[in-house]
Formats: C-alpha cells, sequence, structure tokens
C-alpha cells in the first residue's frame, strides 16, 4: 500500500461527508428519500475509514504521512518574512484512530436518526446538517495545521448550531442553540490569539514546522512565559469546545437537540475535539502550562460530578457526566498521561455514545419524557436497551471487563504516579473521589429508569423495545465498550496493541527547563536538545509503581459508588431525600447546578447588559450632541451651499442651457435629412483638411 | 502661355470633377443628379487616360477607364430603372421630397 | 502655341462651358444636351491623349447609350408638355462657395504637386493592345465586368417593371 494512497483515502474520506451534505441540502425540498444518499455516504466514508486505519497500522505505523500544498503565498513581508500559507493532511496514528472512532459513530448516529426522527418536517435538513458536522469534524481530524483546524473548528461550532437549535420552534432550543455558540466563541477568541502568537513567531501554521522550531529553541517573544501563555491561549479553545469549566454551561443546554446529536456531538466527537486539540499541540506545552490544564480539568471533573448527582433529566445527567469525564481527559493530559487521555477519549466516544443512544432509544419510547422519576421497570420492556445501557454504565464506572476501566484506570494510575513525583496529591483524591461519584450517578440513573416500579402506568404499557434502525447502533457500540478489543488483558491496559503499538508516547519540544521533572532525558542518556525527548525512566518506574494501587483503589471506590446508589436507589436503605434535606445547602448547590448559570446571569450577562445600557446612554447623549451639533453645523452650510447652488451654480447651469439651446437653433439647419445638404458639409470638411495639411 | 502637358489635363479634370459634385449637391431632380455622377466618372477616366500617357502606364490607364466607362453604362441602367420606379411610387423624382424607402 | 495646344484648348473650352451648362442650368432637356457636348469634348481630350479606342468607346457608349438613356428618363418621369421640365435647385450659394474653395484647393495641390512625368509616345493605334490585354492578362476581370453588366441590365429590367 502507498503512502500517497492512504492520503488520497484520507482526502475522499474528508470531502465524502460534504458531498452528502451539498446534495441532502439541495435537493432536501424536492426529493423525499435523499437522506438515503446521506446515509450511504456515511457507510461508504466509514468503510474508506476502516481501511486507512487498517493501512495506517499495519504498514505504516511508525511513520506520519503528510500531504500539503501551498494556499497563499504572500511573498515576503515587513517584519515578518517570507510567508506562504500552507493546507494539508497529517496522517498519524492518533489521527487515524480518531477518524474511524469519528466516523463509526457519525454512521451508528445517521442509522439511529433514521428511525428516531421519523416524521420530522425537515427530516432531510437534519441529516445534512448531521454530513457538514461529519466533514467539519474530520477536517480538525486530518488536518496538519492550526488554521485549518480553527477553520474546521468554527464549522463545527456552526453545525453544532444547527443541530442544537434544530427545532428552533421551541423557545429554549433555539436560546440553547445561541448560549452553545456564544460561550464556545469566547474559547475561540483565546485560541484565535494563541494561533497569531503562534503565527507571528514561527511564520506557519503547520503543527510539524512549528515544533522543529520550537524544538530549536524558537520561543514567541523569546521568553518561556509566553511560550506557556501561548499554550494556554490555544487551550482556551479546548475548554470552550470541550466544554470545562469555567465554560461547560452551553452543554447541558445543548441538550435540547435531538438525542442522537446529543450522542454525535455532544458526547463523542465534538466536544472531544477540545481534548484532541489539546493532544496536537501537546509537544508545545510547558510543564507550567500543563499543570494549570490539570487544574482546569480537575476543576471540571469534579463539579459536573456532584452537579450530575441530583439532575432528573436523563440527557442532563448524562451532560453533566460527559463534561466530568472529558475533564478527566484534560486532567490526564495535564498530567502527562498522553496515552491515556486519548485512550479514554476513544472508549468514553464509544460508551457515552451508547449511553446516549440508549437515553434517545427510552426516551423515543416513552414519548419524550425525560424526567428519569417518572420512568421506572423499563427492563422488562427493553431489555436491549437494558443491556446495552448497562454495559456501558459498566465501562463509565470503571468496572473491570470494560473498555472504561482500562482507560480510567490508567488515567487514575497517571494521576497518582504524577502525585508520587510531583507531590499533588489533590488531582488522584479528585479523581478518584469523582470516579466514585460517577458510578453512583450513573448506577442512579440506571435504577431510576430500569428497575423498580412504573411511575406512569400507561406510558410504561405503550413502551416496546426499539426496531433494528435504533437497536443495532446500541448494540455495536455496546459491544465496542468491552475490553477485548483494546487488550488481550482486562486488567493490564499496557499489554494491548493500543497502548503498546498505536499510541505512541508524545514527543516534547519545550526547553528542558521548562518542563516537568519526569519530562526531562535521563541524566545518564545521552542528551540531545534538539530532537524530542520522552518521558524519563522515573516515570516509567513511578507508572510501574502506580499501576497497582490505582487499579485496586478505583475498584473499591467504583464498588462503592455503585454500592451506595443500590442503596439508596434499589433497597431504599437510606432515604435520599431525607438525606437531601439534612444537607440542604450542599444538595441545592448541586442541584442548581453550583448556579452557574445564575452566576453568569448575574455578572457577565447583566454586566454585558449593563454595559450596552450605558453604551446606549452614552450613545444618546454624547454620541448623539455630537451628531446632532454636527447636524446643525451641517444645515447651516447647507443653506449657505443651497444658496450657492441656486444662485451661481444653477445660474451657470441655465447660462450653459441657453447657450446650448441658442447654439443648437443654429446647428438644427444643418440637420435636413438630405444627402445633398451633408455632401455639403463633407466638401467644407474636406477642405478644411486640405486646407489643414496642405504642404505648400 | 506653356506647352499643354500631364497638368492641363488634371486641371480639367478637377473642374469637371468640381462640376459634377456641384450639380449633385444642388439639383433636385433624381435624372440631374446622375447627370453630375456622370461627369465625376468623366473626370476621374481623363484622370486615368492622362496618366497613361504621361505616367509611363502604358495601356492599363486605358483600360482601367474602359472599365469605368462599363461600369457606367451598368450604374445608369440601375440608377434610371429605381429613377423609374420612384417616379412611379411617388410621382415625383425630386430627391430631397423622397425620404421614405417604400410608400 | 502649337496645334496640339490650340486643339486642347478648344476641346478643354468646349467641355467645361457646357459642364458649367449641364449644372446651371434649369432646363433638364437643355442640361442633357450640354452633356452630350461635354462627353463630345471629352472624348476630343481622349485623342489628345492618344486613346482613341477609348475616345470612340466614349462616343458610343456614353453619347449612343447612357445619355439616351437619360434622355429617356426625363421623358418618362416629367410632363414635357408642362413646365415641370425645369428642376429646382438646392443650397445653392453655400454648394458654390465651397465647390469652389475645393476646386481651388484641388488645383493648387495638381499645380503644385511634381509630377513625375514621361511623355510617352503611344502607337496611334492602341485598339490591337487592349485587345490583347482584354483577352490575356484581364481576362477575368472582363468576364467578370460581363457578368456584371449583364446581371445589371436584367436588374434594372426587373426593376423598372415592377
Amino acid at each position: 500500500m502507498q503512502d500517497s494512497l492512504l492520503i488520497k483515502l484520507a482526502v475522499v474520506i474528508l470531502f465524502l461527508p460534504l458531498i452528502g451534505f451539498i446534495v441532502t441540502v439541495f435537493f432536501g425540498k424536492s426529493v423525499k428519500k435523499v437522506y438515503v444518499f446521506e446515509n450511504l455516504v456515511l457507510i461508504a466514508s466509514f468503510i474508506l475509514a476502516s481501511i486507512l486505519l487498517y493501512g495506517k497500522l499495519n504498514y505504516y505505523i511508525d511513520t506520519d504521512l503528510f500531504s500539503e500544498f501551498e494556499w497563499i503565498n504572500l511573498g515576503e513581508v515587513p517584519l515578518l518574512g517570507l510567508i506562504s500559507i500552507k493546507l494539508g493532511l497529517m496522517l498519524d496514528n492518533v489521527a487515524a484512530i480518531m477518524i474511524w472512532t469519528v466516523m463509526l459513530i457519525s454512521l451508528v448516529v445517521h442509522i439511529f436518526s433514521i428511525d428516531y426522527m421519523k416524521g420530522d418536517i425537515r427530516y432531510n435538513h437534519y441529516f445534512a446538517y448531521l454530513g457538514l458536522f461529519t466533514f467539519s469534524m474530520s477536517g480538525i481530524v486530518l488536518t496538519h495545521n492550526i488554521l485549518m483546524m480553527y477553520i474546521f473548528w468554527e464549522l463545527v461550532g456552526l453545525s453544532s448550531y444547527l443541530l442544537i437549535g434544530f427545532w428552533f420552534e421551541k423557545k429554549s432550543a433555539s436560546d440553547a442553540a445561541k448560549k452553545a455558540f456564544i460561550v464556545n466563541r469566547i474559547g475561540d477568541i483565546g485560541m484565535f490569539i494563541g494561533i497569531l502568537l503562534l503565527f507571528i513567531t514561527y511564520q506557519t501554521f503547520s503543527f510539524d514546522s512549528i515544533f522543529i522550531q520550537l524544538a530549536d529553541g524558537k520561543l514567541p517573544f523569546n521568553s518561556e512565559f509566553w511560550l506557556t501563555a501561548t499554550g494556554l491561549l490555544i487551550f482556551c479553545g479546548a475548554i470552550g469546545k470541550s466544554a470545562q469549566f469555567p465554560l461547560h454551561v452551553w452543554l447541558p443546554d445543548a441538550m435540547e437537540g435531538p438525542t442522537p446529536v446529543s450522542a454525535l456531538i455532544h458526547a463523542a466527537t465534538m466536544v472531544a475535539a477540545g481534548v484532541y486539540l489539546v493532544v496536537r499541540v501537546f509537544g508545545m506545552l510547558t510543564g507550567d502550562a500543563l499543570l494549570i490544564i490539570a487544574v482546569f480539568g480537575a476543576l471540571s471533573a469534579l463539579i459536573p460530578a456532584t452537579i450530575a448527582l441530583t439532575q432528573n433529566d436523563i440527557k442532563k445527567v448524562l451532560a453533566y457526566s460527559t463534561v466530568s469525564q472529558l475533564g478527566y481527559m484534560i486532567m490526564a493530559l495535564g498530567v502527562g498521561a498522553y496515552t491515556f487521555a486519548f485512550f479514554h477519549l476513544i472508549t468514553h466516544a464509544f460508551f457515552k455514545a451508547c449511553l446516549f443512544l440508549g437515553s434517545g432509544s427510552v426516551i423515543h419510547n416513552m414519548h419524550h419524557e425525560q424526567d428519569i422519576t417518572r420512568m421506572g421497570g423499563l427492563r422488562k420492556k427493553m431489555p436491549l436497551t437494558y443491556a446495552a445501557f448497562l454495559i456501558s454504565s459498566l465501562a463509565i464506572s470503571g468496572v473491570p471487563l470494560t473498555s472504561g476501566f482500562l482507560s480510567k484506570d490508567g488515567i487514575l494510575a497517571g494521576t497518582y504516579a504524577f502525585a508520587s513525583l510531583t507531590g499533588h496529591w489533590l488531582f488522584p483524591l479528585v479523581g478518584f473521589f469523582v470516579a466514585m461519584l460517577t458510578a453512583f450517578y450513573m448506577f442512579r440513573l440506571i435504577i431510576l429508569t430500569f428497575h423498580g416500579e412504573p411511575y406512569d402506568k400507561e406510558k410504561y404499557e405503550h413502551a416496546h423495545e426499539s426496531k433494528f434502525a435504533m437497536a443495532m447502533p446500541l448494540v455495536v457500540l455496546s459491544i465496542l465498550s468491552i475490553f477485548f478489543w483494546y487488550t488481550p488483558n482486562p486488567i493490564d491496559p499496557g499489554e494491548g496493541w493500543v497502548l503498546s503499538k498505536w499510541i505512541k508516547t508524545p514527543e516534547i519540544f519545550t526547553p528542558v527547563e521548562t518542563r516537568y521533572d519526569f519530562m526531562k532525558p535521563d541524566e545518564n542518556a545521552a542528551v540531545d536538545h534538539s530532537s524530542a525527548v520522552v518521558y524519563s525512566s522515573s516515570y516509567t518506574e513511578a507508572m510501574h509503581n502506580a499501576h497497582y494501587p490505582a487499579m485496586f483503589l478505583s475498584l473499591i471506590v467504583a464498588g462503592l459508588g455503585i454500592l451506595l446508589a443500590f442503596l439508596f436507589y434499589q433497597w431504599k436503605r437510606i432515604d435520599p431525600d431525607k438525606l437531601a434535606n439534612k444537607f440542604k445547602p450542599l444538595y441545592n448547590l448541586s442541584y442548581n447546578k453550583w448556579y452557574f448559570d445564575e452566576i453568569y446571569d448575574a455578572t457577565f450577562v447583566a454586566g454585558t447588559l449593563m454595559l450596552s445600557k450605558f453604551l446606549g446612554w452614552f450613545d444618546l447623549k454624547v454620541i448623539d450632541g455630537i451628531v446632532d451639533g454636527s447636524a446643525a453645523v451641517t444645515k447651516g452650510f447647507s443653506k449657505f451651499s443651497g444658496m450657492f447652488d441656486n444662485i451661481v451654480v444653477d445660474g451657470l447651469v441655465n447660462f450653459i442651457a441657453i447657450l446650448s439651446g441658442f447654439v443648437g437653433l443654429i446647428f438644427r439647419k444643418m440637420q435636413t435629412g438630405k444627402v445633398q445638404t451633408y455632401i455639403v458639409m463633407v466638401i467644407f470638411g474636406l477642405v478644411i483638411l486640405l486646407f489643414l495639411f496642405k504642404s505648400f | 502661355m506653356i506647352q499643354v502637358g500631364l497638368n492641363h489635363f488634371l486641371v480639367l479634370s478637377a473642374v469637371l470633377f468640381s462640376l459634377g459634385i456641384f450639380g449633385i449637391v444642388t439639383r433636385k431632380n433624381a435624372v440631374m443628379v446622375l447627370m453630375g455622377i456622370e461627369l465625376i466618372l468623366n473626370a476621374a477616366n481623363i484622370n486615368f487616360i492622362a496618366f497613361a500617357k504621361y505616367g509611363n502606364f502604358g495601356y492599363q490607364g486605358q483600360l482601367i477607364a474602359l472599365f469605368v466607362i462599363v461600369l457606367a453604362a451598368a450604374e445608369a441602367a440601375i440608377a434610371l430603372a429605381i429613377v423609374l420606379n420612384i417616379y412611379k411610387t411617388f410621382s415625383t423624382v425630386n430627391v430631397d421630397e423622397i425620404d421614405t424607402l417604400k410608400e | 502655341m502649337n496645334i496640339y495646344d490650340a486643339i486642347f484648348y478648344l476641346f478643354a473650352v468646349v467641355t467645361g462651358l457646357s459642364a458649367f451648362f449641364v449644372v446651371t442650368t434649369r432646363n433638364i432637356v437643355y442640361a442633357a444636351f450640354f452633356l452630350l457636348f461635354t462627353f463630345f469634348g471629352v472624348a476630343g481630350i481622349y485623342v489628345l491623349l492618344g486613346a482613341d479606342f477609348i475616345a470612340i468607346v466614349q462616343l458610343i457608349i456614353y453619347v449612343g447609350g447612357i445619355l439616351i438613356l437619360l434622355l429617356f428618363g426625363v421623358m418618362l418621369t416629367n410632363k414635357i408638355t408642362s413646365v415641370q421640365i425645369k428642376t429646382g435647385t438646392l443650397q445653392i450659394v453655400p454648394a458654390a462657395v465651397g465647390v469652389g474653395l475645393f476646386a481651388g484647393f484641388l488645383i493648387a495641390v495638381l499645380t503644385y504637386t511634381e509630377w513625375k512625368t514621361v511623355d510617352t509616345a503611344l502607337p496611334l493605334t492602341t485598339t490591337e493592345f487592349l485587345g490583347v490585354m482584354l483577352l490575356q492578362e484581364y481576362l477575368v476581370v472582363f468576364e467578370l465586368l460581363g457578368i456584371l453588366l449583364l446581371i445589371a441590365l436584367i436588374g434594372a429590367a426587373s426593376i423598372a417593371r415592377r
């Protein structure tokens, strides 16, 4: 297999969904069945992505493939030098795995939606938007430069906006779409500034050439502080897109969109783009930047987990759990557990998509009932959904034999090792605590939804298992949540092919003195500052030591969480309401989502409103005053100018008119319409010409 | 008086030419206009033949003059046919009164 | 003043005067007859220039053909019995001024130009040479002219009969 072939394949995969989008959006109104085309396109893309993944992992497992072309050549620019902006694709293992994941989930979501969205008035447009989203997401995954990534980043934002607000007739949906868009934009501003800083420094957008120059010791403004700042600014984009604290508020609201959309965008792929961005730029993040990223990750893991405990909307719980899991990944990246972070990104994509689709199945069959306190007992009616939901919940809780156990355990071990090396013990503490909370709220969800007695008898009687198109994705995704796809040993993920071969330890390009201690090259190893260096042996050792304690601890906390959930909701040994009354302030804090929306309303929104009001007043009084004053001046001037116009200019014009009339009177005589008159004139003309050119 | 040479013939031709134009321009009657045209053609012929004699062009000038005469005959035939037609249509052959191609 | 010059001046005066009358007289029939004299004068000039064949052709075609045609035109389009035979004139003054100036300039140009003249003594009879040229060198032109003439005559007949 040729590498150019793989790249071409990647280009085809990138543009197929765009074709699907264009065809579907333009023929959506006239051709009823055009959604079939979109689905076929997705199937083709998925097959191609599978071939791509196979080819990449079998033939090019150790090489990154590039393909680029010059987009804009600005030539010599003052202050910056030669500037040529290139676009292109990069295909490394991470991108190949990611594109496959995106395509798979997009495909199952498409198939799921065929049934779920049946009867919607904008059925075809829905599929068109899905196609647009898939195209943009593939762009983010496959690009080799940060500018192109930013372009697709915004495209993803757009398609997310369209999909969240798909039922825009509902006020809450259109509001949620706007909120998601605007909150994302806040993060993107930081990312944009970061990109500009990178461009000013390196005159390029390509990741690899930035890294090469960085390894050569070129820093933004020649200071390590600015390198840290640049990294953090780019991370701002990830905060927005991955719904990290403090910009996580848009994700729960985004659940107003159709549930398959939530599965595709707000669980598996788009929010993962932020993590993917950090994975991409990992090589240029300094130790300080990583630490701050880890703090943000830990906060985003903790806060939404506590919120998810008390939510009653099935999708809201899943949304907060998504934020929490993304926080996990970001924290893992922050503490240097790069491979596990990406691993968790993939496994999480599968089981979270499964959870969302499962909830979609429940909601669909319960006639759009989303409140879990009004469900119950659905296990008997929907055994397949229940099984898929259970497997995915076990995976997200980190129970052995699931994929989630492998990745989550790795992250926890990473934080543990990090803490043992640097002394930041809060990270593993948060990690384990959140793991327990996760297990608790997931099983609370399961028990309330599927176990116990049905709340609404009538709805319960009407509920039934989903049809094939909706059941099949659940089965596929839940099977992918089991360990044996990733490693032969259900306890040690390190032995599996995913971690040992596919995802490589990242190369670090930052100056040695800015890194974490354990990322510095070994003392005894040959020191070569210009080349990339993997982690030191001390880290490997710490990871090894952390493996078993972390595993047992995570087992214990997961078991504890599940046990608590059963105690509370299945066996009713403890009354959750009483507990809630006892800790009223804490309960309210959690139930009201830590008052984030209220705080933002009170500060940013109200602040913006006040600023606008002030500006409005300023406009009305000061600017208008100036404008009115100038208007008066202008009016006076116009009066004078009008007079001047009337008398002098008009007089002149009239005079010219009279003159032309007079001349016309004379010359009109010449226009007789008789050829002979004209011949006379020709003769006169000839005479004049002869006179002018006479040579005697 | 000077010996009669090329210039004499050319001047005569120029006079004929000018008179021809004068005729074309001033006459109302279409037949008179045609006469003016014949004068102009004759003026041109005089030039041709004069140059044939004095300009060392051999017989070619005379030949051209012959062709011109033939063309003049054709032209006169056509023009008179048109004039007749116009007369039939408008009952007049005054060129200043005819300003349409058909009735 | 030799006999050649005298004959030239005679013909030139006949030609010029009759041409002048052609364009000035108001009577069309007179004009036609003056045109006859003009053609005669021009034919004389041709003879003076050694173009005897052309001169004869001029007489035959112009005088015998075209002039008769013109006279027919005059007869057919004017009621001879009435005063209508007189033609009106247009813009005499500007035309006279313009044409006068033009003629003046033209004559000035002609006279002041340094013509390269070679007085070739042509053979007295040109008919043979013209005939040979017509049927050899200029055969195509000759044929084309014949066709043209044919077409013109047919066209004229068809237009006049309409």
